[in-house]
């Protein structure tokens, strides 16, 4: 049982095959919360997943083996994930905007839905770019908990 | 190791229809991809695939699907989606992928070209 207010860290190494690991270890840590709903976790599963997943092939380009490290933070009202890399480097705001759904080059795109369905999913993401990575943080508000 | 698995794959109407089980993630969406152009390719090129099963899918699975759509459409068929979970739903929703699909809330529904 993880007491609220405290920290859940995990490392992993930079390879897809932990995403899983990470998935449920996020999730297992936010389920402890009675009052953040299975729909939420949800959320926080696929987000920490797309993260986690940029953040390893940041590693791999970057041919750095080091570990990724997740921290997950409990409060009362929300649930912050922070995920810090050391992969060089992320500007999501050099993304392309995603073209409509009715844009026959909207088909075309077959990458690059990540972070756009992050951004939906979470209620905060904040990007901390440093000289050798990037740290994401991600909040996820309990319902009600923001005031919404 | 995450993965997702073939539950069956079957011929109904004039179309297969493929029912997935499990998770695909950024590790097996290449896997999807290649199944579902080699159903398409060789088989007619109109494709159903159950998500009724399927417990979690992220950006790179549903470019497998997109993929999927592409190659069938490409062969003037369609690669139509059944059955998504809640929370699949809401993430077809989010990146609008349940316009460029047509999605039923079953098998049948997703044969007769219908949402519900």
């Amino acid at each position: 049982m993880i007491p609220l207010g405290e920290v859940v860290e995990l490392e992993i190494p930079p390879t897809m095959e932990y995403l899983d690991l990470a998935r449920v270890v996020v999730s297992a840590a936010a389920s402890v919360d009675p009052a953040f709903p299975p729909s939420r976790v949800s959320d926080l599963r696929l987000a920490v997943s797309e993260l986690c997943a940029n953040a390893i092939e940041s590693h791999q380009r970057a041919d750095n083996d080091e570990p990724l490290t997740i921290r997950c933070d409990l409060d009362d009202d929300r649930v912050t994930i922070e995920i810090e890399d050391h992969g060089g480097g992320f500007d999501p705001d050099a993304l392309s905007p995603m073209p409509h759904a009715t844009d026959p080059s909207r088909l075309e795109r077959e990458r690059g839905l990540g972070i756009p369905l992050v951004r939906t999913l979470a209620d905060d993401v904040e990007f901390l770019v440093k000289d050798d990575g990037t740290t994401v943080r991600v909040v996820l508000f309990h319902p009600n908990g923001d005031g919404r | 190791m995450s993965r997702y698995e073939e539950v069956a794959v079957e011929d109904r109407d004039g179309w297969r229809v493929l029912r997935l089980a499990g998770e695909v993630d950024v590790a097996t969406a290449p896997r999807l991809r290649d199944r579902l152009v080699q159903l398409i390719t060789e088989g007619p090129p109109r494709l159903v695939v159950d998500l009724s099963g399927l417990t979690f899918i992220d950006s790179m699975g549903l470019g497998a699907l997109v993929s999927g759509l592409k190659r069938a459409r490409a062969l003037d068929g369609d690669l139509r989606l059944a059955g998504p979970t809640d929370h699949v739903a809401k993430v077809l929703s989010i990146t609008r992928l349940d316009k460029a699909f047509l999605v039923g809330d079953t098998v049948e529904a997703a044969l007769a070209g219908s949402p519900g």
